[in-house]
């Protein structure tokens, strides 16, 4: 026996409802979280990731109340990300009944705060987010990235929901992250989050054998076929996916059972 | 009535022990205070987070927790399992509870691997009779998330977990157990252990 490869769906959260964007900027709405979540548990997801995608300081009280009412129904691990900045907006979240947060941009505004947190909550519980595009300018500094069509580019933080780029090369980032405590990377590519054509493999396998601590794909998934490659030209660890699982394309379920087939380990 | 003390000792995600724990027909407290554990007719012991701080936090609670083991079970989850052990090597050597002899060791590099192990593993079951394991048959999923993990002697491991070494995933001496992986957080199994649990008081 081993471990398992993980299936994560995720709910992205505007107000406490969920919704679902192409490129991070269309939203559609659709149903309660706490409702969809129980669904996916009992298709078997492995986790849970909720993500509030407007979270502002003022709306903090509204997934507080998602976070309480899924701990209260669900006996598994649950995600939440989305405007976390600070040590005690992490404490808030655990208390409620989170596992884990994940912190994106606040972490590369002040990277610190992944040491801190770290040290405080267990490395565990602090998952960073990354947020990458493809850059094709020339930078020595950074880590170069060979497509598979030859072309070679080096890969770009992106902060604020992928609207500003950073320059820091996120391979470099994903190691700094781990060095500073990080538990797990959310790697989400912007060049395939939205288009269902599959992860950003070349970026994920890259960023999974560069750290030594779990790396989650996340962006791009259409087709069973999406997972499975993610797991093995990926080396993902665990696979997130949203529109797939939100709109019925197939089931988490459905997932594991063609991923079982094909020899990948998965808990059914 | 049977009240089982969840020990609060500042951080983590206790609601979801609590809401589990009312699952299964038992009566959670969550409770900080030394005359609830000593009243208590179980208690467990959470914890996500660094050895030595989990230990710093315990305080004044660690004596009565020591007290209590003597004549109820207490079951530590995940850091909580740890602290229950005499050494370990967190960022230092640190001394435990002494509940079960054995000690708390970073898992060894090893290609392939990722630290922290995350997610769904199976159980081996050592010592199948144990009233903790009612209803299992070994291979159930449960879900972990450690770095660390606990060495201790046959006699006082009930299952076995493989991820880089075969680890001890859940112990037990005289009234003390431990589960290195989230009942609270492994659906209907983790429910299972936790009635068990229950079952004892």
């Amino acid at each position: 026996m081993v471990l398992t490869r993980r299936i994560i769906p995720c709910l992205d959260l505007k107000d406490g409802r969920v919704v679902k964007g192409t490129h991070f900027i269309e939203l559609r709405d659709a149903g309660d979280p706490v409702e969809l979540a129980s669904r996916y548990n009992e298709q078997g997801a492995d986790e849970v990731v909720f993500l509030d995608i407007t979270a502002s300081k003022e709306n903090r009280g509204t997934i507080i109340d998602v976070i309480k009412r899924a701990a209260d129904q669900l006996f598994l691990p649950l995600t939440v990300g989305g405007g976390i900045r600070s040590a005690d907006d992490i404490q808030q979240i655990l208390r409620a009944g989170a596992d884990k947060v994940s912190i994106n941009t606040s972490a590369v505004l002040d990277p610190a705060l992944i040491s801190t947190c770290a040290e405080k909550f267990g490395t565990q519980c602090i998952v960073v987010a990354e947020d990458v595009r493809r850059n094709y300018d020339p930078n020595p500094d950074a880590t170069q990235v060979i497509l598979p069509d030859g072309t070679r580019c080096w890969y770009e933080v992106v902060i604020y929901g992928g609207s500003k780029p950073t320059g820091i090369d996120a391979i470099s980032w994903a190691r700094e992250a781990e060095e500073r405590g990080a538990g797990e990377i959310l790697l989400t590519s912007m060049e395939t989050d939205g288009t269902k054509k599959g992860f950003d493999i070349p970026i994920t396998a890259a960023i999974s054998d560069a750290v030594g601590i779990p790396v989650i794909a996340s962006g791009g998934v259409g087709t069973l076929e999406h997972f499975y490659e993610g797991f093995v030209n990926g080396k993902a660890d665990a696979c997130l996916a949203a529109s797939v699982f939100h709109y019925g394309e197939f089931t988490v379920r459905q997932v594991k059972e063609y991923l079982a087939e094909r020899g990948i380990p998965v808990r059914l | 009535m049977k009240t089982i003390v969840i020990v609060d000792y500042g951080l983590g995600n206790l609601r979801s022990v609590f809401r589990g724990i009312e699952r299964c027909g038992g009566v959670p407290v969550i409770s900080s205070d030394i005359e609830a554990l000593r009243s208590a007719e179980a208690i467990i012991l959470p914890g996500v987070g660094a050895f030595r701080d989990g230990m710093e936090q315990l305080g004044e609670m660690k004596d009565a927790l020591l007290d209590a083991s003597r004549s109820v079970p207490v079951l530590g989850i995940c850091l909580g399992m740890q602290m229950m052990l005499e050494w370990s090597e967190e960022h230092g050597m640190h001394r435990g509870l002494c509940l079960v002899p054995g000690k708390v060791r970073r898992f060894p590099r090893k290609p392939g691997f990722k630290v922290p192990h995350m997610g769904w593993n199976t159980l081996e079951l050592v010592q199948p009779d144990n009233p903790l394991l009612d209803g299992f048959s070994g291979g159930e999923y449960v879900y972990f998330v450690h770095s660390y993990y606990v060495e201790t002697l046959p006699e006082f491991s009930l299952t076995t977990t493989d991820y880089i070494s075969q680890f001890s995933s859940a112990i037990c001496r005289d009234n003390a157990y431990g589960v290195q992986f989230h009942p609270e957080k492994s659906g209907a199994v983790g429910l299972g252990i936790l009635k068990n649990f229950i079952g004892l008081i």
